[in-house]
């Protein structure tokens, strides 16, 4: 064991010289195997993580959100309906909502606008999110002026800005009474954007959605799982999306990598050879470059993934934020908490390190077979 | 430990358009402890006969037997193995490996061996010590003068203390000064026990009194045997 263990260092200390020995290559293609490390796993950081915390979010949504459809459109929903459903065994709580997008002209962006609760917020006050304070250069106790339907400005006094840790869901959100929503958006009473409910038993929710879709025909319910699923979707999609955008360079890293491999040049034939030659088996030679490889790849991995990590979680991902954060003009600007998966981890390593590790050996193992008496002539 | 030769051929590229025989049935023995040196022109076959001793190629077909073993049917891996025991090289170029140091060139053939640092680095500056290159040990072997480059790969070739030194036109890349002190230290290690293989078309070596044996090859095959 000890024999083993003391070859395996003077293998090592080989190789860490083969290394140096040609600096230049062997930085250039750290740098571009870290870069490529880097952009996936920032890629796969950045989803996950955002994922992760949309889960954690709507855990604190509604079970259930019922809107009314008019023409396979969203429409508006009576306030009776809530009556209706409440003749249901089942359902715990129950309640309106309102909100809406507004379009605003002089920053080119659509805000978020719900309902702050019955009296938590006066008439002519509003709470605003970061985004729209940092897009429209607004502070506390500053005015906004929003037009309504029919052309009538309301001045709102902003009352306080949305805490920045929730700017990833609250950076384009405006927060006023329910009356001044239905002053601004000509919405009369008894009318709601949506309604939203709870069950008692979360097992019951299917059999609660069966009954409510048997009692009010015109409506849509949806479910928490299934808004939890289109996140998952649309980050999966943009993901994909992204590693489209990636795979030329991917590929050309390969080329890189097999070209380094494949082609091995006359200065390292002949140092295998001279190997060979002076009592080293093909298993030794294999073993060096294996070390070699196993150097390489793996301080490009934690090189690449360790900067990607301070890229999401450290720097927003600067890079690839338009692709990632949405399609929305006011990007919040937040940081993402850290979050690591085992799983995701593994596959990063399994589709970064192996395959380079097996590209450069298999043509290694077929000049390491030869015979090495060519090294004499 | 005696070598013995039987009608051994040897084809390069076989069964292609560019076929080449370079040993056509050569059948030799060599003694041990003695300097044998096998001349002859450029593509005579002495490179490729001494490779095969060496173990660094297998014949195409005939038979090599090292003492009592025989080489020349042994898988890769025992072949190496007793390359490693058996033969130390000393190539024509020397084939040291540039950016390493003097001392890591000579270690090269022992790593695989597994040894405890400390005795590699001693037997390494003891053979350093004995060939007058304790002090060029940390230098790069590209800084080297041409003798001093062939003591460390006569350094490199005893490193594992073996048996039979095989050396490819030694003194090739040498002034006759230097040749003459090579083959000074040829005669060292025939005294210290070694039995030494030659190939040379130096008169300054066949014609050295330190050679036992002279043998002419010509287009693959055994000239005159002398000695």
């Amino acid at each position: 064991m000890l024999y083993f263990l003391r070859k395996q260092k003077y293998l090592i200390d080989y190789t860490l010289s083969s290394l140096l020995r040609r600096k230049g290559k062997s930085l250039g293609l750290l740098a571009v195997y870290s870069m490529i490390v880097f952009m996936l796993a920032s890629v796969t950081l950045f989803s996950h993580a955002l994922r992760h915390e949309a889960g954690l979010m709507l855990q604190a949504s509604p079970e259930i959100i019922l809107q009314r459809m008019e023409a396979g459109r969203h429409a508006m929903i009576p306030a009776d309906y809530l009556q209706r459903i409440g003749q249901l065994r089942g359902v715990k709580q129950k309640a309106g909502r309102l909100w809406g997008y507004y379009y605003d002209p002089a920053v080119k962006a659509n805000y978020t606008i719900m309902t702050g609760g019955q009296s938590e917020t006066p008439l002519t006050n509003i709470i605003i999110g970061t985004g729209i304070a940092r897009a429209r250069g607004l502070d506390v106790g500053d005015y906004l002026t929003l037009r309504s339907q029919n052309g009538e400005a309301f001045s709102f006094q902003i009352s306080a800005l949305l805490d920045d840790k929730s700017e990833l869901v609250s950076a384009d959100l405006l927060l006023m009474s329910p009356q001044a929503f239905r002053r601004v958006f000509n919405i009369p009473e008894g009318l709601y954007t949506d309604l939203v409910l709870s069950v008692r038993n979360p097992r019951e929710v299917i059999k609660v959605v069966e009954k409510l879709t048997q009692l009010l025909p015109d409506t849509r319910p949806i479910l928490r799982d299934e808004v939890l699923r289109t996140y998952d979707s649309v980050f999966s999609w943009r993901q994909g999306i992204l590693f489209v955008l990636l795979t030329g360079s991917i590929l050309a890293f390969v080329i890189f990598a097999w070209d380094k491999a494949s082609g091995l040049s006359a200065e390292e034939r002949r140092e295998i050879g001279i190997l060979k030659a002076v009592g080293w088996e093909t298993a030794d030679v294999m073993r060096m470059k294996f070390w070699e490889g196993m150097i390489i790849s793996l301080t490009a991995f934690l090189i690449g993934y360790l900067a990607a990590y301070a890229h999401v979680f450290y720097a927003s991902a600067s890079l690839f934020e338009p692709v990632l954060k949405g399609w929305a003009v006011l990007y919040p600007q937040f940081r993402l908490t850290p979050f690591v998966d085992g799983l995701q981890l593994a596959t990063l390593f399994f589709f970064s390190v192996l395959p380079y590790i097996v590209a450069t050996i298999i043509p290694i193992w077929r000049t390491s077979i030869a015979d090495p008496d060519a090294v004499m002539r | 430990m005696t070598i013995q030769l039987t009608n051994i051929k040897k084809a390069y590229n076989q069964g292609k358009p560019n076929e080449f025989w370079a040993i056509q049935g050569v059948s030799i023995d060599f003694e041990p402890n003695r300097v044998s040196c096998l001349k002859g022109a450029s593509g005579s076959g002495k490179t490729t006969l001494l490779s095969m001793i060496g173990c660094l190629t297998r014949p195409t077909s005939g038979r090599i037997l090292l003492g009592d073993r025989v080489i020349s049917s042994l898988p890769e891996r025992f072949l190496t193995e007793v390359r490693r025991h058996t033969f130390g090289f000393i190539f024509q170029r020397f084939n040291l490996i540039p950016g390493l140091s003097v001392l890591e060139n000579i270690m090269l053939p022992a790593y695989p061996l597994g040894l405890p640092y400390t005795q590699l680095i001693a037997s390494a500056k003891r053979l350093l010590k004995e060939f007058n290159l304790s002090a060029k040990a940390d230098n790069p072997v590209e800084w080297l003068s041409g003798g001093e480059a062939q003591r460390v790969a006569i350094c490199r070739a005893l490193i594992n203390d073996p048996q039979i030194v095989i050396a490819d036109e030694p003194t090739a890349n040498l002034d006759s000064k230097l040749s003459y002190e090579f083959m000074g230290l040829i005669d060292e290690l025939q005294q210290s026990g070694k039995t030494i293989l030659l190939t040379s078309h130096d008169s300054a070596v066949y014609d050295s009194v330190v050679v036992d044996r002279v043998v002419e090859m010509r287009d693959g095959i055994v000239l005159t045997d002398a000695g």
